[in-house]
């Protein structure tokens, strides 16, 4: 019965008959009640992109309302709501969920497992996020409705105490902040335990951890450290509603409480959470890169190594974002040290990708075009953020348009950039069809394109004193010029993204048949058939070597000889 | 205080580097609140650092970047030759050694350079010649008291002019009324938050008299964006003078007479102080000297008889979403009270 | 195909990899552990700054019998562990049942507690400082509490109605892991609440 197919049934009579509204009610129902970790995982990223596309628009209505000062667009409690559920959804409805969309997908595929280890689990861990993610958004429809844009969070995604207390935030827009990321926490915590016992325990013969491929092995370090990343933040949120509803007073500054710690719990989630979210791009760079430039990654234990040496330390930076708050020197010094010190292995990896691409033969098609660009954007990204680093200059800085750039550079120069590339490269696996390269072309500069005017300028703005959250400018202080080119810049990344989804919608219907292995790859999801069966392989593989498609093509030169 | 670089390693790195980075040329005041601007020691000491953080990462930039785009270049695919796969290397210890000692020694260098700042900033003795001024953050205003100096204003700050033989620094002590705030004039140093319960302390020591702007960087509510700051750096003369005119008690006129009993009548003085009145609120700014202030509503609008009238009876249509509420004066009573008012120099 | 053939024959033996019930139980056990660091985290910080109210040297009572009871759990429960390992269900059913009794008084002996706390010292979240951290992460730790027996009784029932056999041991000892993660979680608020803080 069930084929692991997304497939409308090829007849839609638009009379009603029985026959195609049942066939359509059953199509349905499978999707519903799934438990294919597959079709959890393009769930998870469909969810996702509609989304993103939401939290884009939101964008597109903040950079309209920047583009001249003392315009009219968003009026001030409208534009707080815009920026605070822009950074709310991307964070949480869309950047955790699309990376364990694509952890959900790919990762038992590529250890040679049928299915993650609890796909019961899987499936209610998906329900809990959606169910989040709708909550969070129907707060636009609370309060006084859609009019003045309802009760939506308005306090920052950051949410600092005590602007979030009943007495500075009396309606329920917090509420459905602390409580949407509460439920949408919980089904992040499930997915991440499953794929934890997933990589160790459902390992195909022969697969030793250090034969793992490497995005499965970032996906378990990313699973890792999400447990020990989302559950300050729901700790917090906890805290947050006990103050609000039981007369608590953990941020109660009136009766001693402390503001400051919830900065820090905020923080002991919010760093780490970066790094959850970019572990999973470098996870997808790590098997695109040595894909299209056609040789093994380079230095794959220090990878391996590095990814563990980020997450570790990047537990311990969290107070960088907190130097003006009045930490001690002594504080304030560690948390250079310990910010510079991340730096690190993070620059190694640029170092292995640079390597993995010397002496290759680079195939330019679309995802590699996007991991390009990545590797230049993270590049800059990391050195805006020793920039950062770098306390007195950060006191400066912090809470400015830098500051914004820098992340962005991160979030949309690093992680969409590989977000695009990985939706190009494992398409064709999913669905059987390629993406159509022509439009991908097109969407990929035009992308860069806008991405830079916006990205590039926005450091400027910063450094010429223009803080962040603000919904208007003083017309005198020359930031006009440079906040109408950023505004700019967004118009064209909306219209590439736009192409973006015409290419997903336009391809799964028109593009060209893929088989099994389009981009000659090497790992196990490329030895079985594009969509793959609901069982995944039809025997279970054995596997010798980090790269088993590689050994079996090349049985003259296989990798087992040259792996210690 | 010490200069991280000499002056001469200094000016060279700033012109080296100016071009890229917006240098606004001339010193003083400027209406961009540019970060590369200094006059202060804070900011000058913290803008020769980024120069020197700036040289190190612009290097490292220019060296991978341009080893990317060799490589992008030289090893594309090319056509004839799709069929043999290029040797595969798997790793090269010594390499990878080698590229992760030099970013250490890179980190060693720029954290030396970093925590010597911080000290040098942060924990600097306070000397006896200072200005004490204790900063209050409001949702949307800022308020500024001189304890020595028996002095309460709000929203533009009135500071002496130092220098580098003489010192008069500015000590500023912030606290909050309610939620977070930051305190944040680039051209004169780094931003510091305000935060309840939590007091912080920073310090000016501005080298060039005139007007700095800035503003709230904290996000603080609805109206954080109209939270707007103005630094006038006074020359010793003028700063005395304001001094003089600051601690008298408000003016007194007779002819104003029924404005003042609208005031007091209307609840106005529920929120506002005006010294040597029975006004003695304290939700709001000080009105004793409100005419001595260039601009409203923390710099939402001009200072003058007209807006102080339209404030007074809609500051919503100035500052929208600010705290404090249309009185629903007659047209009578706003004209009687803004006349009061406009007598309060 | 001699190249996929001659990988297989790498392999002749059996392949193990460790239990995917344990790993995602300890997984869940460390995401636990970093909530509870944090409520512990808040209420260290918070010691001695209560503006006002009952101080816990004025009110707390160290619940020595509660405590006791809920660590003996432990040891019953890894009892019953062992039974089930050797297929003996009455005493794994025994032991389970005691278990749940030691777990029940332990959370009698917090009822009695809070009773007298809120009705006789006016002690509540809302009080204080020391008020809103002390319900918090005892309640926090009471709420797993209450989790851990409802697994619990429900196995219970299920041995009692003899659909429990030996096959199923790795699963009780996953529980049972869960329940030890319960107690050491009260040793350490037990230490932090009753002994540093008072």
């Amino acid at each position: 019965m069930s084929e692991n197919s997304l497939r409308l049934p090829s007849s839609i009579d638009l009379t009603s008959s029985p026959s195609s509204a049942e066939a359509l009610q059953q199509w349905l129902h499978e999707w519903v009640v799934t438990v294919d970790h597959k079709r959890l995982g393009i769930l998870y990223i469909v969810y996702a992109i509609f989304f993103l596309l939401v939290a884009g628009a939101e964008a597109v209505a903040i950079r309209i309302q920047l583009a001249f000062p003392g315009n009219h667009f968003l009026v001030a409690q409208a534009y707080n709501r815009f920026f605070t559920m822009h950074g709310t959804t991307m964070v949480f409805l869309v950047g955790i969920p699309i990376l364990f969309g694509f952890g959900n997908y790919v990762v038992p595929l590529q250890i040679g497992a049928r299915d993650m280890a609890y796909p019961r689990l899987n499936a209610f861990s998906f329900w809990l996020t959606a169910f989040g993610g709708l909550f969070l958004y129907y707060s636009f429809l609370g309060g006084g409705g859609l009019y003045g844009v309802g009760t939506a969070p308005d306090v920052g995604w950051w949410a600092y105490a005590p602007l979030t207390a009943k007495a500075f935030s009396p309606g329920h827009a917090t509420d459905y902040w602390a409580l949407a990321l509460i439920v949408s926490g919980f089904g992040t915590l499930g997915t991440a335990i499953n794929i934890i016992a997933t990589v160790i325990s459902m390992r195909c013969k022969g697969m030793t951890m250090m034969r793992v491929p490497l995005f499965s092995w970032l996906m378990l370090v990313v699973s890792g450290l999400t447990l020990i990343t989302i559950t300050p933040l729901t700790a917090a949120q906890i805290m947050l509603v006990i103050d609000r509803y039981l007369g608590g007073h953990f941020f109660d500054t009136q009766a001693g409480g402390s503001a400051v710690i919830w900065m820090h719990f905020f923080w002991i989630f919010g760093h780490p959470e970066v790094y959850v979210l970019v572990l999973p791009a470098f996870a997808i760079a790590n098997e695109v890169i040595p894909v299209f430039s056609r040789k093994a990654i380079f230095g794959y234990p220090a990878m391996v190594a590095a990814s563990v040496g980020i997450a570790f330390i990047s537990l311990s930076v969290w107070a960088h974002h907190m130097f003006t708050v009045g930490m001690t020197s002594v504080s304030n010094t560690f948390f250079v040290l310990s910010t510079m010190m991340v730096g690190i292995p993070t620059g190694i990896k640029i170092f292995n990708w640079l390597a993995t691409i010397w002496g290759g033969k680079i195939r330019f098609a679309t995802p590699m075009l996007f991991c390009t660009a990545f590797l230049y954007q993270f590049l800059i990204a990391g050195l805006t953020g020793i920039m950062l680093a770098v306390a007195p200059w950060n006191w400066q800085l912090h809470n400015s348009y830098f500051v914004i750039a820098h992340f962005h550079y991160v979030l949309v120069g690093a992680i969409v950039f590989c977000i695009f590339a990985g939706i190009y490269y494992w398409y064709p696996k999913a669905t059987g069809r390629m993406l159509s390269e022509k439009l991908g072309k097109w969407h990929f500069w035009l992308f860069l394109i806008g991405f830079h005017v916006t990205f590039d300028t926005m450091h400027f703005v910063g450094i010429l004193g223009m803080p962040r959250s603000i919904y208007t400018y003083e017309p005198n202080r020359g930031w006009n010029t440079l906040n109408l080119v950023v505004s700019f810049g967004g118009i064209i990344q909306a219209v590439a993204v736009l192409l973006f989804a015409l290419n997903l919608i336009w391809s799964y219907f028109r593009g060209q048949q893929a088989g099994n292995d389009p981009w000659d790859a090497w790992t196990l999801e490329w030895s079985t058939t594009s969509p793959p069966p609901a069982y995944n392989f039809v025997e279970e593989p054995i596997v010798r070597s980090r790269r088993p498609l590689w050994d079996l093509k090349h049985p003259e030169d296989p990798d087992w000889e040259y792996e210690g | 205080m010490l200069p991280i670089l000499s002056v001469p390693l200094r000016s060279c790195l700033t012109r080296c580097l100016s071009f890229a980075f917006l240098w606004i040329e001339g010193r003083g005041p400027q209406a961009t609140p540019s970060i590369m601007a200094p006059t202060s020691t804070p900011a000058y000491e913290i803008h020769a650092l980024s120069l020197f953080v700036l040289s190190i990462t612009g290097s490292i930039f220019a060296v991978v970047a341009g080893l990317l785009t060799y490589c992008v270049i030289k090893y594309r695919a090319k056509q004839a030759d799709q069929l043999s796969e290029p040797a595969q290397i798997y790793g090269s210890t010594q390499i990878e050694l080698a590229w992760t000692v030099i970013p250490v020694l890179i980190v060693i260098v720029l954290f030396l350079t970093t925590a010597r700042l911080i000290f040098a900033i942060q924990d600097a003795p306070e000397p006896e010649s200072s200005l004490d001024v204790t900063v209050i953050g409001h949702q949307f205003w800022w308020e500024f008291r001189y304890p020595k100096l028996g002095i309460v204003s709000a929203n533009e700050l009135h500071v002496p002019l130092s220098s580098e033989q003489a010192p008069v620094p500015t000590y500023l002590t912030l606290l909050s009324a309610d939620v977070d705030h930051s305190f944040w004039v680039p051209q004169l140093a780094g931003k510091t938050d305000l935060i309840p319960n939590h007091p912080n302390a920073t310090w000016i020591n501005p080298l060039e008299p005139g007007l700095y702007v800035g503003q709230c960087a904290q996000f603080c509510g609805a109206q954080h964006a109209l939270m707007l700051l103005r630094v006038y750096v006074d020359t010793p003369d003028q700063f005395s003078v304001w001094v003089k005119n600051q601690q008298q008690p408000a003016v007194e006129q007779p002819a104003v007479a029924e404005g003042k009993r609208v005031f007091e009548t209307q609840a106005c003085m529920s929120c506002h102080t005006i010294r040597g009145t029975a006004a003695t609120g304290r939700f709001g700014p000080d009105l004793t000297h409100l005419m001595s202030r260039q601009t409203l509503a923390s710099g939402a609008a001009d200072n003058n008889a007209q807006t102080l009238r339209q404030w007074i009876q809609n500051p919503a249509s100035l500052k929208s979403a600010c705290l404090m509420p249309a009185m629903q004066l007659s047209d009578q009573q706003l004209d009687q009270v803004t006349d009061y008012l406009a007598t309060l120099r | 195909m001699s190249a996929a053939s001659g990988i297989a024959a790498a392999y002749p033996g059996e392949w193990r990899t460790p239990s995917r019930g344990r790993i995602a139980m300890l997984a869940l056990i460390i995401g636990e552990a970093a909530i509870f660091t944090i409520f512990v985290v808040a209420y260290v910080f918070y010691i001695g700054k209560s503006l006002s109210g009952p101080t816990p040297q004025q009110v707390l009572d160290v619940p020595v019998f509660a405590t006791i009871c809920l660590l003996s759990s432990s040891l019953t429960i890894w009892l019953a562990e062992r039974a089930i390992e050797r297929n003996r269900m009455n005493a794994f059913t025994l032991w389970l049942g005691g278990t749940i009794c030691l777990g029940l008084i332990f959370l009698g002996g917090t009822a009695i507690e809070w009773h007298k706390l809120i009705y006789h010292d006016g002690l509540t979240i809302s009080t204080n400082l020391f008020g809103t951290t002390y319900y918090s992460l005892v309640g926090l730790h009471a709420t797993h509490v209450v989790v851990g027996l409802t697994m619990l009784t429900i196995v219970f029932l299920f041995a009692v109605a003899r659909c429990v056999e030996q096959k199923h041991a790795e699963r009780i000892s996953v529980l049972a892991m869960y329940w030890h993660f319960v107690d050491l979680v009260w040793v350490v608020v037990f230490t932090v609440v009753y002994v540093i803080g008072r």
